[in-house]
């Protein structure tokens, strides 16, 4: 189709970062196609993903209008709840992980099915409104770098990507700060100049996450006891996916000195609890390790990991290891390695891929 | 930047306006834009307007001007219909029971919901056949004494069937129930001879035959019980407050006008496509079904059905490569509900969450139809390649 090379769907959610991604693609002669996805959200009082609130969409279709490119609306619902809510959600935290469904939605949503959906609409091109940046290295393959503005970046949860899918991605606004993000949307004219960041997980509308696993699978959470390092019963816990690791408040034992969670035992469903030292860890075991290059090191290397969206780059060695995990030694003890969050490894500014945090068995 | 080609076949959604029907309009706007209430000149030329207009449409639906009431739009017309009969019946003979097909458009049937839920109605549906169509021994079955009304849409707006409203309408009169028929749709193709249809009530809105959008029409046979819904002046005798929007009716007119007195030529020229249309589509695509009756529909409408397809994302694509259709279960929002329709005439959700309709006008080439044909069967299989589900 003619004028493919030029055409790119843009994932549009009506917040001022994909709204400016999709101008500054116009501004470079690009032909945006703009897409919601209509993601899952529970029955009730708030009844809209907050990702697709009746009000995101019709900012995001005004954006749209005023930006002059086509707007669509797509259902994933179904997908959606199967594989990031109750996949990785509900049944992450029910076999005692904390999971990040936003990586979930990035590997199967985002670049699952939007990312293949862009030939349906006849699009060569995918951009979201990530802070990231994708740069070629000498052999013109893509590789994936933190946002220039850090205090923003994204590339953590955009670890899961890979060759095929970088090629064809754009992230519009990954050189630009917020502060620049926002001007160019006012100067456009754009309704989502001063709209606030999102927070929070986009299904759960008002509710935290433990009253949305207790309105959905209450019978699988059961109360225990909490033991601590030592081995000493000090009180009930309520369940396990109510608790996460280097948690201090709403353990209700009753001591002089505070305690944080430790640790959680499945099996036996008991919640290990102890001093603060005793969340340090050395080292970390990364499973179903994606790396951006895919190109397995042979050997060890240093490199500065997160071991999570808001932890800062800790210095370490990485052990790809003849299974395909990674072991991680920090150079400096850690705190709180929670396991089904993501360790993310980096180069510089360079992202050069991730996986989840294995169940970690010592203490 | 390249400009995006776009071919328009959503014809049943709207028209464009016939530019002969502007020309006839503009006068109204600047030069003779008086009030028909008024009684100096500006107020005489707007009211000999609005009257003319009348009576070139009760000439064409064979009744007398005064069963011609003007509204702004069709969904106002059936509302009125509805509302205004249902409630007048109640008061006059105490009934209270309404009937309709389960395929109307939803300006009837909302209307008859909420006169069964806020007003006291009983409502009851009528069956239809697997093409959407009413069978008048039906209705026959489920007249009482104390039927209200009776509403059957004269062409599916979804599937394009058209119903036997003669037939319906002599049963409905032998037992002196008021009946009404939706013909917003059918006001482009088919003969509105009220008195042939056996019809009390019958809506139109101009912009389903290429006349403007914002006005519509009521025909409401005299000594037919009626109240108002909108009330303040003595507009419309009566029954439509509202000052007249003259240059719309005007326009409306001869809009209605146009598509009688081409009605034939227009048949013609859009049957056969439409017809080429239905054939490749059925031939060259795998597990598609043709929704409503093959033959007797408008002849400007085809409609599909297409198994495991999410009907909203083969518009957007559809659109994305310059066809401009609709769905059955379009939605802007994105929220895939089957349609009512396609689910009452038998259609599993698998089938009716991939709804197309294809509405032909009297602007579409032949070419338009070929390309369509020739981008479709791809854009179908990419689709449920990169499924939704």
């Amino acid at each position: 189709m003619a004028g493919e090379e030029r055409t790119v769907l843009v994932a549009m959610s009506g917040g001022v970062d994909s709204s400016v991604a999709a101008a500054l693609l116009k501004q470079q002669g690009y032909q945006p196609i703009g897409v919601m996805l209509r993601l899952w959200s529970p029955h009730g009082e708030s009844a809209y993903n907050r990702c697709c609130s009746p009000h995101s969409m019709n900012l995001a279709r005004k954006v749209a209008s005023i930006l002059d490119i086509p707007f669509y609306v797509l259902d994933v619902q179904t997908k959606f709840h199967q594989i990031v809510v109750h996949e990785a959600f509900t049944q992450g935290y029910l076999s005692g992980l904390t999971p990040n469904p936003c990586l979930t939605c990035n590997r199967h949503i985002r670049w699952g099915f939007l990312f293949q959906y862009k030939q349906v609409l006849g699009a060569q091109w995918f951009a979201t409104g990530h802070y990231a940046r994708i740069d070629r290295d000498a052999n013109g393959s893509p590789i994936l770098k933190k946002a220039f503005d850090e205090t923003k970046d994204q590339s953590y949860v955009l670890h899961v990507l890979n060759q095929e899918l970088l090629q064809w991605t754009l992230f519009p606004i990954g050189h630009l700060r917020k502060e620049e993000v926002r001007t160019i949307a006012a100067s456009l004219g754009l309704p989502v100049a001063q709209r606030k960041d999102s927070q929070d997980l986009c299904f759960l509308g008002n509710q935290d996450y433990r009253q949305f696993l207790t309105a959905n699978v209450s019978e699988e959470i059961k109360p225990g006891a909490i033991i601590s390092t030592d081995g000493k019963i000090l009180g009930v816990h309520q369940g396990l996916p109510f608790y996460t690791i280097g948690q201090r408040k709403g353990l209700n034992i009753p001591s002089s000195r505070p305690f944080y969670v430790i640790r959680k035992d499945v099996q036996n469903n008991i919640l290990i609890v102890g001093e603060r030292c005793a969340l340090d860890r050395h080292e970390l075991l990364i499973e179903n390790m994606n790396w951006i290059s895919s190109k397995t090191p042979q050997n060890p290397f240093y490199a500065h990991i997160k071991i999570r969206y808001t932890s800062p780059a800790y210095p370490g060695e990485a052990i790809p290891l003849p299974d395909g995990r990674v072991r991680v030694k920090f150079e400096q003890p850690v705190s709180a390695v929670t396991p089904g969050q993501a360790a993310v490894l980096y180069q510089g500014d360079v992202c050069l891929g991730g996986g989840t945090i294995g169940a970690n068995e010592e203490v | 930047m390249e400009k995006r080609r776009s071919i328009y076949l959503d014809y049943a959604a709207t028209t464009p306006l016939d530019s002969r029907v502007l020309s006839v309009m503009m006068p109204f706007f600047q030069e003779h834009f008086g009030n028909p209430s008024s009684i100096h000149i500006y107020g005489q030329r707007a009211e000999a307007a609005l009257e003319n207009s009348r009576e070139i449409i009760a000439r064409y639906m064979q009744c007398s001007p005064e069963e011609v009431i003007f509204t702004s739009c069709g969904s106002e017309s059936d509302n009125l219909a509805l509302r205004g009969v249902a409630l007048a019946e109640r008061q006059r003979r105490g009934a209270n029971h309404i009937l309709i097909s389960p395929v109307e458009h939803h300006a009837v049937s909302r209307t008859a919901e909420q006169l069964a839920a806020y007003f006291g109605f009983e409502l009851e549906y009528i069956p239809v056949d697997s093409s959407g169509i009413v069978s008048p021994e039906e209705v026959n079955k489920r007249l009482r004494p104390t039927t209200a009304i009776v509403s059957v849409i004269y062409a599916n707006n979804e599937i394009g069937s058209l119903n036997p409203i003669a037939e319906i309408g002599e049963i409905c009169r032998m037992q002196g129930v008021p009946f009404h028929t939706d013909a917003v749709q059918a006001a482009a193709y088919l003969p509105l001879d009220v008195n042939a249809l056996n019809v009390d009530c019958l809506s139109i809105g101009a912009h389903k035959f290429y006349g403007p959008k914002g006005v519509g029409a009521l025909f409401v046979r005299k000594a037919t019980p009626m109240i108002p819904i909108l009330t303040g002046g003595g507009q419309e005798f009566g029954f439509r407050a509202g000052t007249s929007n003259i240059p719309y009716i005007v326009g409306m007119a001869e809009a209605f006008r146009l598509a009688q007195e081409e009605r034939n030529a227009r048949i013609a020229y859009l049957t056969p496509l439409r017809d080429k249309l239905i054939h490749s589509v059925l031939e060259t695509i795998p597990e598609v079904q043709l929704s409503g009756h093959p033959t007797n529909r408008l002849p400007n409408h085809a409609s599909f059905v297409f198994r495991h397809v999410d009907g909203n994302a083969l518009i957007a694509a559809l659109d994305a490569r310059g066809f401009c259709c609709s769905s059955g279960s379009a939605c802007k929002t994105g929220n895939p509900e089957p349609s009512e329709v396609l689910t009452h005439i038998g259609f599993s959700p698998d089938w009716a969450l991939g709804s197309l309709r294809v509405t032909l006008g009297i602007h579409t080439q032949p070419e338009d139809v070929h390309d369509f044909l020739a981008t479709l069967p791809s854009v179908v299989e990419t689709l449920r390649k990169t499924t939704t589900h």
